[in-house]
């Protein structure tokens, strides 16, 4: 296996490199990428939004001189101040809706959460609020508000951390969901998030957190929303995102030994969902698996199943078949590893969709 | 902070017969009246009456079928229009839903209102473009959270607590004692309080939220809430438009000064119904609803005008004033038209949105299938 899940807490590196600003500056500063796990990668990303725009904010339960419980604001209070980075009293609504604030007074808040199961309490400003204020407005108003949530599990955790609530965010009307799987899309992800005139949920897979990868600063080379291709392969096609995408290299690698060739979609995007590589790769497999940690009932794979089936149904040769986390609350983590999909139960699925 | 520890808390200038007769805890407040003439009296009357009447017509469309519902405004008046007029221009309003009079005061044409209460809108006007006015928000206390964001935006651009109280801004935020106990009108006096916004709290407690009595609401008066946050409280007559107007003017003064926010409880009535959906008479003492209507800041204000020698002919021509502003309200209202359907999709997003686009094209289309449809 050419990677290995973390599940363990690592002490991260307090140095960030030095970031070119633009494009333009990067003739000037010759370090064009990086080697940084996720969570530098994500705070290089939110300092040079900071950098760029000084609109921008960071706020949130901890995110001040401790730099979060995940460290990814690590080191921004001490360059930025109090008046940049604020250290918010412990109430998810209070956050949100003072960003909203905040954002209508032409600030561009990122709030962070401070694990995926404590979203909820900020849950009706994010859905009956922030998600609405544009359009209740009549376009008058932006809400440039970037909500971070760090989610997923295999990071053997205690009752609601470890959750995958994104399939509640892409129903709502008004909001952007991204997940980046890696450092390099983490880095310009974030960027893009903060620049644009929408909320956008952002949810960091935190199992992903630590492992290393490149970091190209001279460009992202995709925009926010795209989807990619990111393993070419012509039996079957599997879709995910965020920690997910690793599972699936890795299903994809164990196939390719037993002569299955696998392309293997990072999604990238939730809502919305950038449907022209998925159904390119299904009208040339004609099978298609959707994998994610989420629940499976009414989920972002469900979703996707059904919009396949809608618009490549001649090119499919087996139904599109889903690969979740089951339908309980998130187990104590003693037994996670049989709650999330492993490479195996891909591989069980995609066997079942080329026997048909 | 007002007489917290007094017997009798109530900030009141007028009694009930209008007569200049202020409660032991207005002392600190009546040297902010100063500051009115005889022609800010005469608006505050003016304004009442207005929407008063307003109210009324607002009522009668709805019960003829123009509006698909009505929130009065009946008996709050002087506690709208007395937080409105301490208002200054660069101030922000973050209203309920119920504060008509207050973005009438801060330039809203009223028929505005009627516009989203009518479903042609969800939400009706530019605040930028009407005093600053932000619009209704129809879930309860979800405003009090985004006025504690907007001051907190203030006091980062500087535009605050600079000593200029002819720049400085502040914020005001109405809500009820319904709202009181929302979560999030706890969470926006936390931020508040935490980080000194330049923020009024105007709290009209109208003593009934739909079929619940603020008895169900709360054990203490509302105002001596503040306290447990960290800031003063003042609990104010607010069908007494002076003592309304004299409070607001000044904790909005000490926000801009930089003193911090304030949380005052406006103590008035709701004598309509919560909307025109509702049938009071199911759940309340006619008793009490009488003893309050004996208290009506219009009536009592006329009396204190009458006492100053403001003759009959201007009392009679406000009335007459708000027979035809609310003439002009119907003859709009009734020309309200449908938007088009493309409202559906429009500023769901800032930017381009590929569900959006495609359901927006596919409905096009779907219309323009049927014979006569249009593309």
């Amino acid at each position: 296996m050419s990677d290995t899940i973390v599940t363990e807490t690592v002490v991260l590196e307090s140095a960030v490199p030095a970031v070119p600003a633009s494009a333009a500056a990067a003739s000037a500063a010759p370090a064009t990428s990086a080697n940084l796990p996720m969570a530098k990668a994500l705070n290089a990303g939110l300092r040079q939004a900071m950098l760029d725009n000084p609109k921008v904010l960071m706020m949130g339960e901890d995110i001040g001189p401790l730099g979060g419980v995940f460290r990814v604001t690590e080191g921004l209070h001490a360059e930025f101040g109090d008046k940049r980075v604020l250290d918010t009293p412990l109430a998810e609504s209070g956050i949100v809706g003072t960003a909203i604030g905040l954002a209508l007074r032409g600030y561009r808040p990122v709030c962070e959460i401070q694990f995926d199961g404590f979203v909820f309490p900020g849950f009706d400003q994010i859905t009956s609020q922030l998600s609405r204020m544009r359009n209740r407005h009549e376009g008058r108003v932006t809400m440039p508000v970037v909500i971070r949530i760090p989610y997923g599990g295999h990071i053997g955790s205690i009752e609601h951390h470890q959750e995958s609530p994104e399939a509640y965010f892409a129903h709502t009307p008004g909001l952007r969901v991204v997940s980046p799987s890696n450092p390099h899309d983490a880095y310009w992800m974030m960027q893009e998030a903060i620049a644009s005139d929408d909320p956008v949920i952002f949810f960091e897979p935190k199992s992903r957190y630590w492992p290393k990868g490149e970091v190209r600063f001279g460009a992202s080379g995709i925009p926010l929303h795209a989807s990619r291709v990111v393993r070419a392969g012509t039996d079957a096609t599997i879709v995910g995102h965020g920690a997910m995408v690793t599972v699936l290299l890795q299903a994809a690698e164990l196939a390719a030994v037993e002569g299955i060739s696998i392309e293997v979609i990072d999604l990238r995007s939730i809502s919305p969902i950038d449907y022209g590589p998925i159904l390119t790769s299904v009208e040339k497999t004609g099978h298609l698996v959707v994998a994610q940690e989420a629940y499976g009932f009414v989920s972002v794979g469900s979703e996707i199943a059904a919009t396949v089936t809608e618009r490549s149904f001649y090119h499919l040769e087996a139904p599109v078949l889903r690969v979740s986390g089951f339908d309980t609350p998130f187990p104590p983590a003693a037994v996670e590893t049989h709650f999330l999909p492993s490479p195996d139960r891909v591989l069980e699925a995609v066997d079942r969709s080329l026997a048909y | 902070m007002a007489a917290s520890e007094n017997d009798s808390p109530l900030v009141q200038v007028l009694s009930t017969s209008g007569l200049v007769e202020p409660s032991e805890a207005a002392a600190e407040f009546m040297p902010y009246l100063d500051r009115l003439t005889e022609d800010d009296l005469r608006r505050f009357y003016r304004d009442m009456v207005v929407v008063r009447r307003f109210d009324k017509e607002a009522a009668n469309l709805q019960r003829q079928g123009q509006l698909a519902l009505w929130v009065p405004s009946h008996g709050q008046e002087a506690a709208q229009v007395g937080s409105a007029y301490a208002t200054r221009p660069q101030d922000h309003v973050f209203p309920s839903y119920r504060e008509h009079v207050v973005g009438m005061i801060r330039g809203l044409d009223l028929v505005d209102i009627l516009r989203m209460l009518r479903g042609v809108t969800l939400g009706g006007w530019n605040p930028e473009e009407h005093g600053n006015f932000h619009l209704y928000t129809l879930v309860l206390a979800s405003q009090t959270l985004h006025a504690t964001g907007y001051a907190m935006g203030m006091q980062l651009d500087g535009t605050t607590a600079t000593g200029n109280p002819e720049t400085d801004e502040a914020v005001i935020v109405y809500y009820g004692d319904g709202a009181s106990s929302q979560g999030d009108a706890n969470e926006a006096l936390v931020f508040a309080a935490s980080y000194q916004t330049p923020q009024v709290f105007f709290l009209q407690n109208n003593h009934w939220a739909i079929s619940v009595p603020v008895t169900r609401q709360s054990r203490t008066p509302l105002y001596l809430r503040a306290g447990g946050f960290g800031m003063p409280g003042t609990q104010v007559d607010g069908n007494d438009v002076l003592a309304s107007y004299a409070v607001t003017a000044k904790h909005l003064d000490d926000a801009r000064a930089g003193k911090g926010p304030a949380l005052i409880e406006a103590m008035t009535y709701r004598v309509g119904a919560h909307t025109t959906a509702d049938d009071p008479t199911k759940y309340r003492d006619p008793e009490e609803l009488a003893a309050w209507v004996a208290k009506d800041p219009i009536v009592r204000f006329r009396a204190y005008l009458q006492g100053l020698g403001v003759e009959q002919d201007f009392l009679d021509a406000v009335d007459e004033e708000a027979e035809d502003h609310a003439a002009d309200v119907r003859r709009r209202a009734l020309e309200i038209r449908s938007p088009e359907r493309s409202v559906i999709f429009d500023n769901v997003y800032a930017e381009p949105h590929p569900l959006i686009q495609e359901q927006k094209a596919w409905l096009d289309r779907y219309e323009a299938s049927f014979e006569g449809g249009d593309a």
